[in-house]
């Protein structure tokens, strides 16, 4: 580790999206020397793509209560999320809102001044009784603005960014604790190693390893990569939302907001067909239900457009007013990559890989929890998630709409409270590094560095997308996973051999990409491997050959392990906090 | 269907000096917009560097100088583009390499102007109240993405990037003004009173026809302007 440069900080934050600005400000309010790092700029990261709004039951509408969120969340989540986790969210929501307005978050108001709501998918009133206005936006950008307020109150904090840093790798000692990251520094190529008292991770999702995504390019899951290599499990990553309305062809996202708003969806005879399946909630039904509506409408060949395969999204008759008001960006969106008016014309659209329901195992207090011996939630010193890359887990088999944006700031917020809580109690002074600290990354470059006859960065990342794609999309079944389980295998021993043409230190993005790629693969094969084990249908894995929900058998997270590719399970927390447990039922809309 | 380019090339590791470079690329179907383009150019020669992120025009990551433009390359169709399409960093900034340059300096201006907002009577339990009406005062100048497409078109910045703030950060400087929550127009105004922070600005609206975004910094500097002559009488 002879060149290797070190610095010191009590802690260091990977992401600086929603979760990582959120526990940032309470980091650096807090005194403590933190150390951001962000592979772009912060307001370019994933949140500021957020459209539709956050969910709080704040009731500046209509009546609403933190039990009846609790209660849609955690039927949204098929019974597979943590209902802990899920009572702290819902139950935390109004103040974290609240607190976000008081940083300066534009929100649009309604004539009381208050934050102005609107509905959102699987949002109820008592009980899933009938649609509720509990999304807090501004206009359709509520990411865009939100994000950019985080920001902006790191700058008042003072918050020290490492703009453009690229995490590699964890650094665990003996006792598996975490000690901190390497890091490289894009501008000049170099590698460091940052040595901390606490890290947490807030490296967002995953959803580049598909073809079709409503995903940034940089979305590449490096978060998960860095835990499978350093033999960190990763949770219900099966689990991934199909958003019923991506542009079709595009990939880019028309948010659920637009329906909240009173846009419907029609198949190719003009059908508004999820009247047929979702009586009470329709259109506003929850994603993974919808979704699947969709699919079926193309497959069973009511499809519109030329090739009959895509649906359409009507709002034409919300009128200009709604639509440039509340929807602006919207209406931007569909003319440039859509090339249709959504004030005269219907948008394509169909449903479009979105958001990783799985990820880093945490509890809600956003610590990292990973089985040993018969304890299936260990904590792992030094260690926290939050945000899209950690798995609280909130979101179980399925989000719902708003929901994510929420997650950010509760718990990128709890995160930072038990960061701080860690290092003034159990760890005033910094655990010694070992030895090769930085060895590990730095073989992965060197190896990248002297590769020859090797393969296409592209070209491996194509066939994991394609792989993906068309194994693990909205519908499912035993022989096709099979051979993607088989397939990705495949693609992953391509990995090992990528190669660049660029050599350069400065800048180097074609090694940014070979380095993302590994990340890609480990999210992608965990992917593939616990979706083939999940025999039964739940949330978003829709299971041909095991079409229901079996609560005996599978009502339990997966856990996978990269060293090993194995598979293992752990309980879903079903004891709230201190409200009643919320049992089973059958979900209908 | 094929597309010629002439792109900007400097790496510091191995050219003595910037040049331009002549290529070609064969595009798909889907290769609609220019991001679509240069991903397929970087597909064949990996070592263009240029940054990129949403894809769809909200993170401003990929701000370039675009046939002479600056613009962001995920929301520019290339249908219609003159070609060769010659692509060249944002201009009057330090280039690090290829179309990347160095955004220090834009962004140190945007934190002078003390982005957020400033109250210091203690918040209320529920929001700070705000009329639908106060609110609409923010539209248009909340949307900004911080691309510096605007900043790196504006003559007054290039000549003096270190003293004046620029188009983005005086539009974000009105941003908070404009905020009914907001308490420190004073001191906002006291920090913008300088010949060079504000009154660089000579309204040549290069900005304006720039923005992706559709905003308007001149309109806003112009408020400020007005709020400055305002608060002397
Ligand atoms: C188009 C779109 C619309 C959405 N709309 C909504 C909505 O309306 N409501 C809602 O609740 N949810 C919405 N979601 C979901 C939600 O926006 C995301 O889940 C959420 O923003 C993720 O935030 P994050 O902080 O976890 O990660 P991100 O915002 O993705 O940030 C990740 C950060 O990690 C950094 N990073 C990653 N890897 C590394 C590394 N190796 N080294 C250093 N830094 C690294 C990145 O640079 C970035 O700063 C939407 C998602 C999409 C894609
Ligand atoms: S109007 Fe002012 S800020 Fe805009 S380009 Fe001209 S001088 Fe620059
Ligand atoms: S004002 Fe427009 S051009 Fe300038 S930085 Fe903001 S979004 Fe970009
Ligand atoms: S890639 Fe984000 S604005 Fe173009």
């Amino acid at each position: 580790m002879a060149n290797v440069a070190k610095r010191q900080f009590d802690a260091v934050i990977v992401g600086a999206g929603g979760a990582g600005m959120r526990a940032a400000l309470q980091l650096s309010e807090a005194g403590l020397k933190t150390a951001v790092l962000s592979k772009v700029f912060p307001t370019r990261s994933h949140t500021v793509a957020a459209q539709g709004g956050i969910s709080a039951s704040l009731g500046n509408v209509q009546e609403d209560k933190w039990e009846w969120h609790m209660y849609d969340t955690v039927k949204g989540s098929d019974w597979l999320g943590d209902q802990d986790a899920i009572e702290f969210m819902c139950k935390t929501a109004p103040e974290a809102v609240i607190e976000l307005e008081h940083f300066g978050m534009p929100f649009d108001r309604v004539e009381s001044g208050r934050i102005y709501q609107r509905p959102f998918g699987g949002h109820t009133a008592n009980f899933g009784e009938k649609p509720v206005q509990r999304a807090c936006a501004a206009a359709d950008r509520t990411g865009h603005a939100l994000l950019h307020t985080l920001y902006q109150r790191n700058v008042r904090a003072n918050t020290q960014f490492f703009v453009e840093w690229m995490a590699l790798d964890l650094i665990r000692d003996a006792d598996g604790d975490v000690v901190g990251v390497t890091a490289l520094e894009m501008e000049t190529g170099e590698v460091y190693v940052l040595h901390a008292k606490a890290v947490l991770f807030a490296t967002g999702g995953a959803g580049r390893i598909y073809a079709a995504s409503t995903n940034a390019f940089i979305n590449t899951g490096d978060g998960l990569g860095m835990c499978a290599r350093a033999g960190i499990p990763l949770e219900d990553m099966e689990f991934w939302q199909f958003h019923p309305t991506g542009v079709a062809g595009a990939g880019v996202l028309i948010t659920e907001g637009v329906r909240g708003e009173g846009g419907i969806l029609l198949n190719g005879n003009g059908e508004r067909f999820m009247e047929r399946y979702a009586p009470t909630l329709k259109d506003l039904a929850p994603r993974d239900f919808v979704s699947r509506c969709m699919a079926l409408e193309v497959l069973e060949g009511r499809g519109a457009g030329k090739n009959k395969d895509h649906v359409l999204l009507k709002l034409d008759h919300l009128g200009p007013e709604v639509i440039n008001h509340r929807l602006p960006s919207i209406r931007e969106i569909a003319i440039k990559f859509a090339g249709v008016d959504p004030i005269k014309e219907p948008i394509p659209v169909i449903p479009t890989t979105h958001y990783q329901m799985g990820g880093i195992p945490t509890n809600y207090l956003g610590e990292v929890m990973v089985p040993k011996g018969d304890n299936p939630e260990v904590r792992v010193n030094g260690f926290y998630a939050a945000g899209e890359c950690a798995c609280a887990s909130v979101h179980g088999a399925n989000r719902l709409g708003t929901n994510s944006l929420l997650d950010l700031v509760v718990f990128g917020k709890s995160a930072g409270d038990s960061m701080i809580d860690f290092i003034k109690r159990e760890r005033p002074v910094h655990k010694p590094l070992p030895e090769n600290a930085a060895d590990y990354s730095l073989s992965r470059i060197a190896r990248l560095e002297n590769q020859t006859g090797g393969e296409e960065v592209n070209d491996v990342r194509s066939a994991m997308q394609k792989t993906i794609q068309l194994r693990a999309g909205v519908f499912r079944n035993s022989e096709n996973m099979a051979l993607g389980v088989k397939e990705i295998a495949e693609v992953a021993e391509r990995a090992k051999r990528t190669q660049i043409k660029d050599k350069s230190k400065v800048w180097n993005t074609a090694r940014i990409e070979a380095l993302e790629l590994d990340n890609l693969i480990e999210a992608a094969v965990a992917t593939m491997i616990a979706a083939d084990a999940r025999k039964e249908s739940r949330g978003a894995h829709s299971h041909d050959d095991f079409q229901k929900r079996d609560d005996d058998n599978w009502m339990k997270h997966s856990l996978f392990f990269s060293h090993d590719r194995h598979l293992d399970y752990k309980p879903v927390h079903t004891k709230p906090l201190t409200v009643d447990y919320i049992p089973p039922k059958e979900r209908t809309f | 269907m094929k597309m010629q380019f002439k792109i900007y090339r400097y790496n510091p590791d191995v050219d003595a000096k910037p040049y331009m470079q002549d290529c070609e690329v064969e595009l798909e179907p889907t290769d609609k917009k220019l991001l679509d383009a240069l991903v397929r150019l970087k597909v064949v020669d990996d070592t263009l560097s240029f940054r990129r992120s949403c894809r769809e025009g909200v993170c401003g990551s990929d701000a370039m100088n675009i046939n002479g433009k600056n613009g962001l390359a995920c929301v520019t169709d290339v249908a219609g583009l003159k070609q060769p399409v010659e692509i060249r960093p944002l201009p009057g900034l330090p280039v690090i390499r290829d179309l990347i340059v160095d955004m220090t300096q834009f962004f140190k201006q945007y934190n002078s102007i003390k982005p957020y907002v400033i109250n210091d009577t203690p918040p209320p339990s529920h929001e700070r109240l705000q009329s639908p009406k106060d609110r609409e005062e923010l539209d248009g100048l909340y949307e900004c993405i911080l691309c510096a497409c605007c900043s790196t078109s504006c003559p007054s910045f290039w000549w003096n990037p270190d003293k004046f703030v620029g188009p983005a950060g005086l539009l974000a400087a009105y941003r908070f003004i404009a905020d009914t929550r907001d308490t420190a127009t004073n001191e906002r105004l006291d920090n913008l009173e300088d010949p060079y922070r504000l009154f660089r600005c000579h309204s040549i609206m290069n900005c304006v026809d720039v923005c992706p975004k559709h905003l308007n910094p001149t309109k806003a500097i112009g408020k400020i302007k007005e709020l400055m002559v305002k608060r002397i009488a």
